[in-house]
């Protein structure tokens, strides 16, 4: 999937192959398959030992981000960030980060992570799951479907990107990060790690939240996400919250845990490029907590500025904002 | 990069919990001893370096947070908590905004076996207390919550060198004001199935567990001790690029040998593992100390051991500069530089030093 998604950006970037290009990569488990596949060999009497080192060896996350220089023909820095669900966005607010500070002009980064018996057994003892149907900010919501995936951005500063004449689809525009302290698995009640992460998005970008026109949120479905993340995105709307336009596209395409950050930035920049706002349409009745517009109907819109949220466990929270470019 | 010193530093390490335990087993030479360790299913036994409990257990094993925490968490806590006291950051001294990189290679092995030898038996009964352990960033979180502020943390994954890349990241924190104080720590736990991995590339592989951390700060004019001064570009292995050629990129980049210099490298009496970072390094004559040959192999503990032991060797006047190589394992190879500026930070004891092993 992350070879996959690569490919395409990197074809549709019409990049070639360049020294010292960084690598700037986020996923929570992306081999994890293949580690349970290692201890199920290990607990065969005896061990089964036939390929056992190639599963240990592409295991390794920084294995996996060789393949891609490995595939396009280069080899530069490689930075692989696990910050639970928000890998996929921190790895891009990294890769902003190193195009701002000037130390690269390209930076091809994303964020991966496969299904595996782990993460599903994980999230079902935890009660996460949705038995019916994911319907985030729905009153009735009762947990998150698990998805995989994976997305790739080719990234490049704006002097970069015009001399060479490169079709630009869309511009970062801002990072935020911050770290919930609550609890390890469950966000601050009231949103206050996500109304930090939000804030010091919009400050990097130097906008304010009035600007911003579409939150694609993390929106997991789960009761207690989606109450924190309400309550704090209508906090840091304020009066302008009832126009915001907030979906969560998890409800169609699953929660894609290190992915999820990069493929809702893929699904951002759509949104901006083609002036439309992604719809739940399964919602029956949104939450009282909502005091902004769920978007739950295919909408075509004026959209400028659009932000996405991404919120992990251990109280990883980035937020990343992007702006049309016209 | 602006100036940044390193004004703390701990570890954990099979030697034990703290930097004297680590140096004096560093000073004595000697490689610590293994332990054997079950293979289960298989008629090999494995061998070890165990981290050794800790006397007395620490205060902050009781936090709510840390009580069912896994042993790497409670390494990461230890050496953290080591290098701010150190620091003289402890408690309302400590900045207000706090950076906290924790990078590691296996990460959260413990649990993950637990839960997964309980969901490979029965899904259905497999415990939520242990999934959550199994994240990677669940050490970065516990930690933070021990800091007790709302640090900015990263959790980075790869190979030891990436230990280097972190400390790259903390500096360019620093540098763009983002945070006033950075933690980088490095940390990893061990158990059979972990060690059964290293087997397979290499037989006579012990690894060992624990953390290093170092504390940064941006130096105030004039300020004298031990500067983290030069890191490398992080120099990549690939089809096109071997880990001897890697290797010896790294090391044009850091300053030719001199008497009164330190290399702290990653050697492991391992003649295969070693041989890329033998070849880059021929031409070094001054002082040399590979910790990995005393502690074992503490995969992204040990990077950070190797900067505890560099600065440790700065602060006590044993040298002006320490150059640090990683060879990374299959990733990269790293340096960094550290020099001791002025006078040095006040030395964590009055015990005599030895000299480090010479090459």
């Amino acid at each position: 999937m992350l070879l996959l998604a690569a490919h395409e950006a990197w074809g549709q970037a019409r990049w070639s192959p360049q020294a010292g290009l960084p690598v700037v990569l986020g996923t929570t488990s992306g081999g994890m398959s293949l580690g349970e596949d290692y201890f199920r060999g290990t607990l065969q009497t005896p061990p089964a030992r036939r390929r056992q080192p190639t599963r240990a060896l592409q295991y390794q996350s920084q294995v996996q981000a060789r393949f891609i220089g490995e595939a396009f023909g280069f080899e530069g820095p490689t930075t692989v960030i696990s910050n639970a669900c928000a890998s996929g966005a921190s790895a891009i607010g990294h890769a902003w980060e190193t195009l701002r500070r000037g130390r690269a002009e390209r930076v091809l980064t994303g964020g991966y992570d496969a299904l595996s018996l782990l993460v599903f057994s994980g999230f079902d003892s935890l009660q996460a799951l949705s038995t019916t149907t994911c319907r985030p900010f729905d009153a009735q919501r009762d947990g998150l479907a698990l998805g995989e995936g994976a997305a790739v951005l080719a990234m490049e500063t704006l002097d970069s990107a015009q001399q060479r004449g490169a079709e630009i689809l869309g511009e970062v525009a801002g990072y935020g990060a911050a770290t919930d302290l609550h609890h390890l698995t469950q966000p601050h009640p009231q949103g206050d790690a996500a109304l930090e992460t939000m804030t010091r998005a919009c400050a990097s970008a130097g906008l304010s939240a009035t600007e911003v026109d579409y939150v694609n949120a993390h929106g997991t479905g789960t009761p207690l996400n989606d109450i924190a993340e309400a309550l704090a995105i209508n906090r840091w709307a304020g009066a302008r919250a009832g126009k915001l336009a907030v979906s969560s596209t998890k409800a169609h395409i699953g929660h894609l845990l290190g992915a999820a950050g990069a493929v809702e930035a893929v699904v951002c920049l759509m949104t901006l490029r083609e002036q439309w706002l992604p719809p739940e349409t399964g919602i029956q009745t949104v939450d009282a907590a909502c005091g902004f517009s769920l978007v739950r109907q295919p909408t075509t819109a004026r959209v400028e500025v659009v932000a996405s949220n991404s919120f992990g466990f251990g109280g990883a929270n980035a937020t990343l904002i992007f702006r049309r470019w016209a | 990069m602006s100036r940044v010193l390193v004004q703390g530093w701990g570890a954990v390490s099979p030697a034990g919990w703290g930097v004297p335990a680590m140096r004096a087993a560093l000073e004595r030479g000697e490689p610590l001893s293994v332990k054997p360790q079950v293979w289960p299913g298989s008629e090999r036994t494995l061998t070890v370096r165990e981290v050794p409990p800790p006397s007395p257990r620490p205060a902050f094993f009781g936090h709510p947070r840390l009580r069912r925490a896994s042993p790497i968490t409670h390494y990461a806590a230890a050496a953290t908590l080591e290098s701010l006291e150190v620091a003289g950051v402890t408690g309302a001294s400590q900045p207000q905004r706090l950076g906290l990189i924790v990078c590691m290679w296996a990460g959260c092995v413990h649990y993950s076996y637990r839960f997964l030898d309980e969901a490979l038996q029965d899904p259905a009964t497999a415990s939520p207390m242990l999934f959550p352990e199994t994240v990677f960033n669940a050490p970065t979180s516990h930690v933070a919550v021990l800091l007790g502020r709302s640090p900015v943390t990263c959790t980075l994954l790869g190979d030891p060198a990436t230990y280097l890349q972190a400390l790259a990241l903390g500096a360019e924190w620093l540098e763009e004001q983002r945070v006033d104080g950075c933690l980088v720590v490095g940390a990893e736990e061990t158990n059979w199935l972990l060690t059964s991995v290293l087997w397979y590339f290499d037989k006579s592989a012990v690894p060992g567990g624990g953390a290093g951390a170092l504390y940064l700060e941006n130096a105030k004019a004039n300020q004298a001790g031990v500067e983290l001064s030069l890191i490398t570009d992080p120099q990549m292995y690939s089809s096109r690029q071997s880990r001897v050629a890697a290797a010896c990129s790294m090391r044009r980049e850091l300053p030719a040998s001199r008497p009164d210099e330190l290399l702290c490298d990653s050697r492991q009496d391992r003649p295969r593992t070693d041989a890329a970072e033998d070849q880059a390094w021929q031409d070094w004559f001054g002082s040399r100390l590979s910790p990995k040959k005393v502690l074992g192999d503490g995969l992204m503990a040990s990077g950070a051991w190797q900067c505890v032991a560099a600065c440790e060797a700065l602060a006590r006047g044993q040298f002006q500069a320490a150059n640090v190589s990683v060879v990374g394992s299959n990733q990269q190879a790293m340096g960094a530089r550290f020099v001791r500026n002025g006078t040095a930070s006040t030395p964590l004891s009055a015990e005599p030093s030895a000299q480090p092993n010479s090459p």
